[in-house]
C-alpha cells in the first residue's frame, strides 16, 4: 500500500486527530473556558472541508479511487455529502451551544462524541466493503447512543437511549446476519468483487435474496421507515433537543449513502428485488408519518414522524437505480438535513431556561414576540410541506419524478396525496405562529452567531429554491448523471 | 464414520442443547454456565475447522472475560425475574408468527438448489504442517484490513468516553479524592500540637 493511496483518506485522519485533540484538551481547559473548545471543533470542520475539497484524485480524470485494499473509496457522491455533513455539523454547533450552555450541559463530551459520529458517516459515506461499513455504522450508533442519555438526570433520557440502544443492536445484528449470507454466496466482502460474482452467478440466486432481505430490515430500522420506525419519536422526544438536532441532520447522510452503496454498487444485480421491498417500505413510511404527525402535540414528536416521512421519500429516488434517481435522493437528504437542523434550531431558541419549547403550544402567538423569528420557522415549515419557490418542492418533485421513470405510478400518486395531507401539520405551526395569541411575552434573546446561522438557515430555505439549479446540478453530476 | 464427524455431530449437539437450556432455564446463574458450555463446544468445532487461534480466543475472551464478567453481575445485583416475564403469554402468538416465518424462509434457503451443496463449498485443502493461524490472521489483519482493525480501536476508544461521559459526574456526598490538594497539604492542617499542663499525679 502506497502513501497517495492513504491520504485519500486525509479528512477522516484529520478528524480523529482532531477528536483526540479535543479530548486531551478538555483537561487543561477550565470550565469557564470551554468557549475554546467549540471554537476548535468548529476550525476541525473548516479544514476537514479544506482538505475534502483538495482532494486531487479527480485531477488525474478518474471518476472514483480506491484505498485500504479497497475497502475505502473517495468520488464525488462521498465528497458531496461530507462537505454538507461538515457543513451541517457547524450549523448544529452552533445551535447547540447557545441550549447546552442555558441547560447547564455544556461539557466537552458532546463535541467529542458528534465528532467521533461524524467520523462514523464519513466512513460509511466512504464505505466500499461489507466490513467498513457495518464499522462505520457501529461507530455513528455507539456515539449517538451516548449522546440521547446526554442529560443524565433526565428520565426520558436514559429511557430513549436504551430502547435506541436495544433496538439498534439488534437492526446491527439483523444487517450482520445479512451480510454474512451475501458474504456466504459470493465469497467476498468488497462490494465491486460481490457485484462481479454475483453478474458471473447464474440461476438461483436464493441465499442472495435472502440476504438482501436482512440487510434491508436492517439498512430500514437504521433510516426509520416504516414498519422499524419505533424508536424515532421515543428518541426524538427523550433526548436533549441539541443531541435530537444532531441525530436527525447528520446520520441519515449516512443512511443515503450506505443505502447506495449496499443496494446499488454490492446488489446492483438484484435491483429488481430490492426495488419491490423499497417501493413497500417508503409508501408505508409516506402515510404513516403524515398521518401519525396530524396527531401529536408535541412538536419533537411531530418532527419525528416527519422524518419518517421524508426517509419514505429519499427511498423513493433510490427505486429506479439510475444515476437520475440517485442525484434526487442525495438532493433530498441534504435538503432534509437543512430543513431539520432549521426546526429543532427554532426549538432551542425557544426554549427559556430549564424548559425546552417542545409543545406546539409553545410557538402560538410567535410573530407578536419576534416578526422575524416566526418568518423564518414558516419559511422551514413551508419547505417541510414542499409548497413551491421553497426548497423542500423541489426535493419532493426530483423523487417523485424518479418513481415515475421508474413505472410506479401508484407510489408517485400515493407520495402527492400524503404530502397535501403532510401539509396540515406544517400549516399548523404557521396558523399558531401567526394567528393565535401569545402565552408568554418574555422576550426572546439569542447571540449574535445564533441569530446569524438561523437566519441564513431560513434564507437558504427560500434561496436554494429560487436558484435551485446550482445544486441539483451538483446532486446529479456526483452520480454522473 | 471418520472419527471428525462424529467429534462434530458431539459437540454440535452439546452446543444447540445448551443453546437451547440458555434460554429455557429458570436459574439465571445456570443458564449463564450453559453459555460457557455452548461456547465450549463451538471452540471444540473451530478447532475441527483447524482455526485453533479463534478456538482460543474465544475460550479466553468470551469464557475467560465477558461471562465472568456477566455471572458476577448476575451474582451480585439481584434481580427479580417475574416481572421480565409478565408479557411473555400476551407476545407469544406475535413471536410463534414471526419465529415460523424465520424457519421457513431459512429451511427454503438451506434446501433451495445448490446454495449449500458440496459443489458450491469444496472442501478447502489441509493447511501443511507448521502453519501458523495466528500469523495468518495478524498479516491479513494489519494489511487487507487495516482500516476495519484502525476503526475498530477507535469504537472501542468511544465506548470509553461513552461509558465515562455516562457515569463519571458529581453527586451529593460522594467521597473523592482530590490529588492536587493532598500533595499540597501542609503539616498545620493534620496535626494540631496542644499544650497542656501534665495533670497532677493521683493518689499516693
Amino acid at each position: 500500500m502506497n502513501t497517495t493511496n492513504m491520504l485519500l483518506a486525509a479528512p477522516e485522519f484529520w478528524v480523529l486527530i482532531m477528536a483526540c485533540v479535543i479530548l486531551i484538551a478538555d483537561l487543561f481547559i477550565r470550565e469557564e473556558r470551554r468557549g475554546i473548545i467549540h471554537m476548535m471543533a468548529m476550525i476541525t470542520l473548516v479544514f476537514a472541508a479544506i482538505i475534502t475539497v483538495r482532494g486531487d484524485y479527480l485531477s488525474e480524470g478518474l471518476r472514483s479511487a480506491t484505498a485500504f485494499n479497497g475497502s475505502f473509496i473517495r468520488d464525488p457522491m462521498g465528497d458531496v455529502l461530507k462537505l454538507f455533513s461538515f457543513f451541517i455539523l457547524g450549523i448544529v454547533y452552533v445551535y447547540a451551544k447557545f441550549y447546552l450552555r442555558q441547560f447547564r450541559m455544556f461539557r466537552t463530551d458532546f463535541y467529542t462524541l458528534t465528532l467521533f459520529a461524524l467520523l462514523g458517516v464519513m466512513l460509511l459515506i466512504s464505505a466500499n466493503s461489507l466490513v467498513t461499513i457495518y464499522l462505520g455504522l457501529e461507530l455513528t450508533s455507539l456515539s449517538t447512543y451516548a449522546l440521547v442519555a446526554f442529560d443524565r438526570e433526565s428520565k426520558r433520557g436514559s429511557e430513549a437511549a436504551m430502547k435506541y440502544f436495544v433496538l439498534g443492536s439488534m437492526a446491527s445484528g439483523m444487517l450482520l446476519y445479512g451480510m454474512s449470507m451475501i458474504y456466504g454466496a459470493t465469497g467476498s466482502m468488497d462490494l465491486a468483487d460481490i457485484s462481479v460474482a454475483i453478474s458471473n452467478q447464474d440461476g438461483d440466486s436464493m441465499i442472495l435474496v435472502f440476504g438482501l432481505v436482512f440487510l434491508v430490515v436492517g439498512l430500514a430500522f437504521k433510516l426509520g421507515v416504516v414498519p422499524f420506525h419505533m424508536w424515532i419519536p421515543d428518541v426524538y422526544e427523550g433526548a436533549p433537543a441539541a443531541v435530537t438536532l444532531f441525530i436527525s441532520a447528520i446520520p441519515k447522510m449516512a443512511g443515503f449513502a450506505m443505502a447506495y452503496r449496499l443496494l446499488y454498487t454490492g446488489l446492483g444485480d438484484l435491483h429488481t428485488d430490492w426495488q419491490q421491498m423499497l417501493s413497500i417500505l417508503a409508501v408505508l413510511s409516506i402515510v404513516l408519518g403524515n398521518l401519525a404527525a396530524i396527531a401529536q402535540t408535541n412538536i419533537k414528536r411531530m418532527l419525528a414522524y416527519s422524518t419518517i416521512s421524508h426517509m419514505g421519500f429519499i427511498l423513493m429516488g433510490l427505486l429506479p437505480g439510475t444515476a437520475d434517481g440517485f442525484g434526487a435522493s442525495m438532493y433530498y437528504v441534504i435538503v432534509y438535513s437543512l430543513m431539520s437542523a432549521g426546526a429543532f434550531g427554532m426549538i432551542i431558541l425557544l426554549s427559556a431556561r430549564g424548559v425546552e419549547a417542545e409543545q406546539l403550544d409553545d410557538f402560538k402567538g410567535l410573530n407578536q414576540r419576534n416578526g422575524w423569528y416566526a418568518a423564518i420557522m414558516a419559511m422551514i415549515m413551508f419547505s417541510m410541506a414542499g409548497v413551491p419557490v421553497f426548497v423542500g418542492f423541489f426535493a419532493k418533485w426530483l423523487v417523485i419524478k424518479a418513481a415515475l421513470d421508474a413505472g410506479l405510478l401508484w407510489l408517485a400518486i400515493s407520495a402527492v396525496i400524503f404530502s397535501v395531507v403532510g401539509a396540515f401539520y406544517y400549516l399548523r405551526v404557521i396558523k399558531l405562529m401567526y394567528f393565535d395569541e401569545p402565552l408568554t411575552e418574555s422576550p426572546i434573546d439569542a447571540p449574535v452567531d445564533f441569530n446569524a446561522v438561523i437566519s441564513l438557515n431560513g434564507l437558504l430555505m427560500l434561496g436554494l429554491g429560487v436558484f435551485s439549479g446550482s445544486l441539483i446540478a451538483v446532486c446529479m453530476s456526483a452520480f454522473g448523471a | 464414520m471418520p472419527i471428525t464427524e462424529i467429534v462434530f455431530y458431539v459437540f454440535s449437539l452439546v452446543m444447540v442443547s445448551a443453546g437451547v437450556a440458555v434460554i429455557t432455564v429458570r436459574n439465571p446463574v445456570y443458564s449463564a454456565l450453559f453459555l460457557v458450555l455452548a461456547f465450549f463446544s463451538s471452540a471444540a468445532i473451530w478447532l475441527l475447522l483447524e482455526a485453533e487461534f479463534l478456538a482460543i480466543v474465544l475460550i479466553l475472551v468470551y469464557v475467560g472475560a465477558v461471562m465472568v464478567l456477566f455471572l458476577f453481575v448476575v451474582m451480585m445485583l439481584d434481580i427479580n425475574l417475574t416481572p421480565l416475564k409478565e408479557g411473555f403469554i400476551r407476545y407469544l402468538p406475535v413471536g410463534i408468527v414471526v419465529a415460523v416465518l424465520m424457519a421457513a424462509e431459512l429451511l427454503l434457503v438451506i434446501w433451495s438448489k445448490g446454495s449449500f451443496d458440496q459443489g458450491a463449498f469444496p472442501i478447502p485443502p489441509p493447511n501443511p504442517v507448521g502453519f501458523s493461524n495466528t500469523k495468518a490472521l495478524g498479516e491479513l489483519l494489519f494489511t487487507n484490513y487495516l482500516l476495519a482493525f484502525e476503526a475498530a480501536g477507535v469504537i472501542l476508544l468511544v465506548a470509553i468516553i461513552a461509558a465515562i461521559a455516562l457515569t463519571l459526574r458529581k453527586r451529593v456526598g460522594e467521597k473523592r479524592q482530590n490529588p492536587a490538594m493532598q500533595v499540597r497539604v501542609q503539616r498545620d492542617e493534620r496535626v494540631r500540637l496542644v499544650k497542656m499542663d501534665p495533670e497532677p499525679r493521683q493518689g499516693n
